[in-house]
C-alpha cells in the first residue's frame, strides 16, 4: 500500500486561511445581495407582495440566517481592513497574523453588540 | 585601420538591443484592483449604516414592510445612499465573483459559460434596483391606507 509522502500539501496558516474566509463570506454576500434586490423591488408591485416575501424574512429560521449574515459582512469588512493595511502600509506585512487576530477580536466585539440585541427582536418581536 | 572600423560597425549586432516588453493588455486588473479597495472602504461605512438603521434601530427586522421602505425612500439621502451601495456592491461583488471563477475553471468554455451567467445577473439586477429606486411610488392608488406611510393620507 503506498503512503502518500508527507509534507507536500501547502498547508498556510493565518494568512491562507484568512484568504480562503475571505472568499467564502464574499461569494455568500453576493448571493444574498443578488435574491436582495429582488425582494426589494416587489416594493414596486404593490405594498401586499412585498410585505408578503418580507415576512417570509421574519422567521426565527431567517432571523438566525440574517445572523450568520452579518457575521459573514463584518468578517469581510473588517478582513478588508486588513488587506488594505497589508497592501499600503509599510509594516502591513510584516504585522499580518497579529492584525488577523485583531479582525477577530473586532468580530467578537461586534457580533457581541449585534447578536443580543437582533436576537432579541427575532425570538420576542410581533408578528 | 580607418577603413577597418568603418567596416566593422556595418555589422548588426547579433541581439536587439532590451527593450521592455510593452503590455499588450492595458491596465484593467490594476484598475480593478484599484476598485476593490477604494469601493471596500465605502461599501464598509454604507453596509453598516444600512444594517444598524434596519436591524438595530427600534423594533429592528420586525419593523421592516412597506411603509418602512416608502419612509425611508421619502428621503433623498436614502435614495442616494441606497443608489450608491447597489452600485458598488454590484460591481464590487461581480468582479470578486470573476476573479473565483477565473481561478477555479479551467476550461474556456466553462469559464465562458460561467462569467456570461455573472454578467447577465449583474446587468438585471443593476437595472432592475436602479429603476425601482428611481420609479418608486410610496402612496400607490387603491392600496389599503394601513400599509402605506403615514404622509399617504396627511
Amino acid at each position: 500500500m503506498p503512503t502518500a509522502p508527507a509534507g507536500t500539501l501547502y498547508r498556510g496558516r493565518e494568512g491562507m486561511w484568512s484568504w480562503v474566509a475571505h472568499r467564502v463570506t464574499g461569494v455568500l454576500i453576493f448571493f444574498f445581495l443578488l435574491v436582495h434586490v429582488l425582494d426589494t423591488a416587489l416594493v414596486r408591485v404593490s405594498p401586499e407582495a412585498y410585505n408578503a416575501a418580507i415576512s417570509t424574512y421574519q422567521t426565527e429560521i431567517m432571523g438566525l440566517g440574517e445572523a450568520g449574515l452579518v457575521a459573514a459582512i463584518v468578517f469581510h469588512a473588517f478582513n478588508g481592513i486588513r488587506i488594505l493595511l497589508v497592501d499600503f502600509w509599510a509594516k502591513g506585512p510584516r504585522y499580518q497574523k497579529t492584525m488577523l487576530w485583531v479582525v477577530i477580536g473586532l468580530f467578537v466585539v461586534t457580533m457581541a453588540g449585534f447578536l443580543p440585541r437582533h436576537l432579541i427582536n427575532v425570538f420576542t418581536g410581533g408578528h | 585601420m580607418a577603413h577597418g572600423t568603418a567596416a566593422v560597425a556595418k555589422i548588426d549586432s547579433p541581439r536587439s538591443p532590451y527593450v521592455r516588453r510593452r503590455t499588450t493588455r492595458g491596465n484593467y486588473e490594476l484598475y480593478s484592483w484599484v476598485f476593490m479597495r477604494a469601493s471596500g472602504v465605502v461599501l464598509l461605512v454604507l453596509i453598516f449604516g444600512h444594517l444598524f438603521v434596519n436591524l438595530m434601530v427600534g423594533d429592528g427586522v420586525h419593523a421592516i414592510d412597506f411603509g418602512f421602505v416608502a419612509g425611508k425612500w421619502a428621503n433623498p439621502m436614502w435614495q442616494v445612499w441606497d443608489l450608491l451601495m447597489l452600485w458598488l456592491a454590484m460591481i464590487h461583488g461581480t468582479n470578486g465573483v470573476r476573479t473565483i471563477i477565473n481561478d477555479y475553471a479551467t476550461r474556456d468554455m466553462t469559464r465562458g459559460i460561467l462569467k456570461g451567467l455573472l454578467y447577465l445577473a449583474f446587468t438585471v439586477v443593476v437595472v432592475l434596483g436602479t429603476l425601482v429606486i428611481f420609479t418608486f411610488d410610496p402612496c400607490p392608488a387603491n392600496s389599503p391606507a394601513e400599509l402605506l406611510p403615514s404622509f399617504c393620507t396627511a
